[in-house]
């Protein structure tokens, strides 16, 4: 032993060997909650994800990973009706994260400088025949080719991208961005046979020996409504109108007066489009009021700004030549439009019906197991799978909401279970994390930052021409946006926990590989959670 | 365009500068706590309690002097609870060169080994002496006043979490009015603590003339950091007060530590300012202001003045009036004033 100073009993040591974690009784345990705008997102995005890399500066990492779950982020950028702004934690701090401006810029990015998907698969030597071009079998096309399988579409139609060409105006969707994107998703290999419609399901599996089959061929008939009419003046529906714009030789003729009967996003996208087209007068009658419309309200404010007319509470009674007989309808307390017995008259060259649109699956009902709604809609299992084995269905021809971001979501949830089948498992999705509620944040440490404002095109520029209203973010603006994200229940390493803890209790394992406690001394003070920003931590019962 | 305006770059870093590190941050722009390499003055297997406000406030103050002067540093420890929850014998948490001095001598023993060093031509070694508001502003105040006084080259650093904490809780000349301690227990017709006149550190060394002066606060990191550093380059007597939340004597939950320190600063009862040779020069104003009550509330030693049914408005009143004449006297809200060149 060594020689002890005179009336020193003990060595001097380190309070290390004090382990103070005996004290606790309840323990910080790190987590990853699922954020809001993650959890929200119909197309299964993971958009804090991809923002993380965008903080950065790193735009091609970002938009490599905004693909991982979306192959379209330049279309999605521009006509998804972003719900997860609207869930955002951010609106109740500030404003939302302007996330659909920054998927928009990274899609655009990508465009610009030609980056293609990256990732790897051994091929698994099986085929899948798609049939429809439109979002959801680009997008079970596109994520099939990354599971390795071998992916044909059929598409009836003269171009690819179904109603995101057909449905979707130049001025929301520029052509040379959808092209574009489509173009990336056919270059991974995915062959594309156009003005090919497929009769005959089950010759696709027996004769050509597809191992597994997609249909996804959307919703284009238009519905139809009866008006009594003496003598009926021109009467179109906004389905054709708007695929007019872009198969026919010259535009639809309108005349100068136009009724659009409808109060959804395509009546407001026709209404526009007429204006645009020169008609002096764009009016839409819709049955209810504006809080009822099933249209988004930006696009109204969008259509009223370009000088549509909307006649709010008001149906079409008769038709006589350029004459509209309308009734003033109110509202009752269920929420239902009530006739009230008062009339008014509408003088008008042309009526476009924009009353929704139904499914032609016709060809599906001679197929075995297949079972169908009346209106033709078609019943697919929690796997997307019909009643045939190894068909399987998505997008706006089974019972969904029909938006293209759900369309895109359909098409990745249908390739992952088509993935599973193929190898003769089934998928189950990961379980989900809790969420990351607004009262988990510390808000403090946020800085101030206020959503930036896009530029919009000028008002008669809007009225003339199909120009995309909607501006860009330039590089600048895209990184500050990417920035105000508050990163809800996921760490990003702000060190805070690392520095908080009275007791050095928390290891900092470096760059991208986050913290640890050290449970030797770890007291239990709860600090590093309360002075976490993003909620990333949480207190649970010490197991003794 | 008469001229061609520079690239705008982007300043907004996500949380800004008020986390501990930011990973978009360049090494250099982190606090120090932020970094691995940081000193942890005080390392684990101390014996502060839960959440103890004064074992942080001192590694981020002794870390960051540490950092200040290459590491050539000696603290000077009064008596108090940072000296007892550290070195209970034969064990110790300092990993820096630590002495313990009596209650009330710290100044005067700070002053000896920087006479010490100043004879050994050490220039080099700073001398930090620290202890806790009792020793601070009661009993060594004699001591901590001469030092002041002669301008001897110590930072003397008071970690004040307003009572003797280790003791027992009793009340020190720093506790605040109405609060609740061993020895102004909440009975009778005037509970807790008594309305006093006050004894005000900071502007008592303010009035020593001395070149800096300031007040910091665990829950404001990178202010703290970049005092102690700006103290640690001055030659002559230095004063930071820092408050540091005590759960045991303030009976509030062990997590809420930094946040009560945060509602000290936003309610303006606790104004973080600097000094220099008696003037203010700076002052950090208040983000989001709240009422003294938000403050007060998450405190047991304040939980008589809120008894249901029998609240005590007038001592409410009285010690938001305190937080409204600090915010007056230091203009704590409002527009930040261009500095003048």
């Amino acid at each position: 032993m060594k020689q002890l100073p005179f009336a020193i009993t003990l060595d001097p040591g380190t309070s290390l060997a004090n382990e103070t974690g005996s004290w606790r009784s309840e323990k910080p345990v790190f987590l990853d909650r699922i954020p809001p705008c993650n959890q929200i997102c119909a197309a299964g995005e993971d958009i804090q994800g991809w923002l993380y890399h965008a903080e950065e500066g790193n735009y091609k990492a970002a938009w490599q990973a905004l693909i991982a779950n979306n192959p379209l982020p330049a279309v999605m950028g521009r006509v998804c009706y972003h719900p997860c702004e609207d869930a955002c934690n951010r609106a109740q701090l500030d404003e939302p994260v302007s996330i659909h401006s920054v998927e928009r810029f990274l899609g655009d990015e990508a465009l610009k400088h030609g980056w293609k998907p990256e990732f790897e698969v051994e091929p698994s030597g099986k085929r899948v025949l798609v049939v429809g071009a439109g979002p959801s079998g680009l997008s079970a096309a596109y994520h099939l080719t990354r599971l390795g399988h071998k992916v044909t579409i059929s598409e009836a139609g003269p171009m690819a991208g179904g109603m995101m060409r057909f449905g979707i105006p130049k001025y929301r969707l520029p052509r040379d961005v959808l092209d574009g994107e489509i173009q990336n998703i056919l270059d991974m290999g995915v062959s594309l046979r156009l003005n090919t419609k497929i009769e005959d399901i089950e010759a696709a599996f027996n004769q050509d020996g597809y191992d597994a089959v997609f249909v996804a061929v959307g919703a284009h008939i238009a519905k139809r409504v009866d008006i009594p009419a003496h003598q009926a003046g021109r009467i179109l529906d906004a389905a054709t109108v708007l695929r007019d714009m872009e198969t026919g030789e010259e535009a639809p003729q309108l005349g100068r007066r136009v009724i659009i009967y409808g109060g959804g996003n395509t009546a407001m996208d026709v209404a526009r489009t007429a204006k645009r087209l020169g008609v002096d007068e764009a009016m839409i009658v819709y049955r209810r009021s504006r809080k009822e419309m099933p249209a988004h309200d930006f696009e109204a404010t969008e259509a009223e700004e370009e000088g549509v007319l909307i006649h709010w509470l008001r149906t079409i009674k008769q038709i006589d030549d350029t004459t509209f007989t309308v009734e003033k309808m109110a509202i009752d307390e269920n929420g239902r439009p009530q006739p009230t017995g008062e009339f008014e008259e509408l003088e008008a060259d042309t009526l476009i019906l924009a009353l929704g649109q139904d499914v032609d699956t016709s060809f599906l009902g001679e197929v075995p197991g297949v079972e169908m709604e009346w209106d033709g809609v078609v019943q697919v299992n929690d796997q997307m799978m019909t009643g045939r084995e190894g068909l399987f269905a998505g997008g706006d021809m089974v019972p969904s909401e029909r938006t293209a971001t759900v369309a895109v979501g359909h098409g990745k949830k249908a390739a992952r279970n088509i993935d599973a089948w193929l190898r003769g498992k089934s998928y189950s999705a990961p379980e989900k994390h809790e969420l990351a509620e607004f009262d988990k944040l510390n808000n403090w440490y946020y800085e101030d930052a206020p959503k930036t404002q896009r530029p919009q095109l000028d008002i008669i520029r809007r009225q003339t021409s199909f120009d995309e209203v909607i501006g860009e973010l330039d590089e600048h603006n895209a990184l500050y946006e990417a920035r105000r994200c508050l990163s809800c229940g996921n760490c990003f390493e702000c060190d805070n926990c690392y520095g908080v803890c009275p007791d050095n209790a928390v290891i900092k394992l470096g760059p991208g590989k986050r913290f640890e406690f050290n449970y030797d001394f770890c007291k239990g003070c709860g600090i590093c959670v309360a002075e976490c920003p993003c909620g990333a931590i949480k207190m649970v019962p010490e197991n003794n | 365009m008469t001229e061609q305006s520079s690239p705008q770059t982007v300043k907004f870093y996500q949380t800004g500068t008020r986390t501990v590190g930011n990973r978009l941050l360049d090494e250099t722009g982190r606090s120090v706590q932020a970094s691995t390499k940081r000193a942890n003055a005080i390392t684990s297997g101390h014996r502060a309690c839960q959440g103890c406000g004064e074992a942080l406030g001192a590694r981020y103050a002794l870390d960051a002097a540490m950092n200040a002067c290459n590491s050539q540093l000696v603290a000077v420890n009064a008596t108090g609870c940072l000296e007892v929850f550290t070195t209970p014998y034969p064990e110790t948490s300092w990993q820096i060169p630590w002495i313990h001095s009596l209650f009330g001598n710290a100044p005067a023993v700070a002053t000896g080994v920087a006479a010490a060093y100043r004879v050994k031509g050490r220039k080099d070694i700073r001398v930090v002496a620290q202890g806790g508001d009792g020793s601070t502003t009661d009993i060594g105040f004699g001591c901590l006043s001469g030092m002041f006084e002669r301008n001897d080259d110590v930072l003397y650093i008071c970690y004040d979490n307003e009572a003797y904490m280790n003791t027992g809780v009793q009340r020190s000349s720093a506790t605040p009015p109405r609060a609740r301690t061993a020895t102004t227990q909440a009975v009778g017709d005037a509970p807790g603590n008594v309305f006093g006149t006050g004894k005000n550190l900071p502007q008592i060394a303010m009035a020593h003339n001395i070149p800096y002066v300031a007040t910091a606060s665990v829950a404001d990191l990178n202010d703290l950091e970049a005092k102690v550093k700006k103290a640690t380059a001055i030659r002559g007597a230095r004063y930071i007060h820092i408050m540091v939340p005590c759960p045991l004597g303030w009976g509030s939950v062990a997590c809420d530590t930094i946040r009560l320190a945060r509602l000290a600063i936003e309610s303006g009862l606790f104004p973080l300012y600097e000094a220099e040779h008696g003037a203010v020069t700076n002052v950090k104003k208040i983000r989001r202001q709240v009422p003294v009550v938000d403050y007060l509330k998450l405190q047991r030693r304040f939980a008589h003045l809120f008894k249901k049914g029998a609240e005590d408005t007038d001592s409410i009143t009285a010690i938001q009036h305190m937080a409204d004449f600090n915010i007056k006297k230091f203009n704590l809200v409002g527009i930040k004033e261009e500095k003048t060149k």
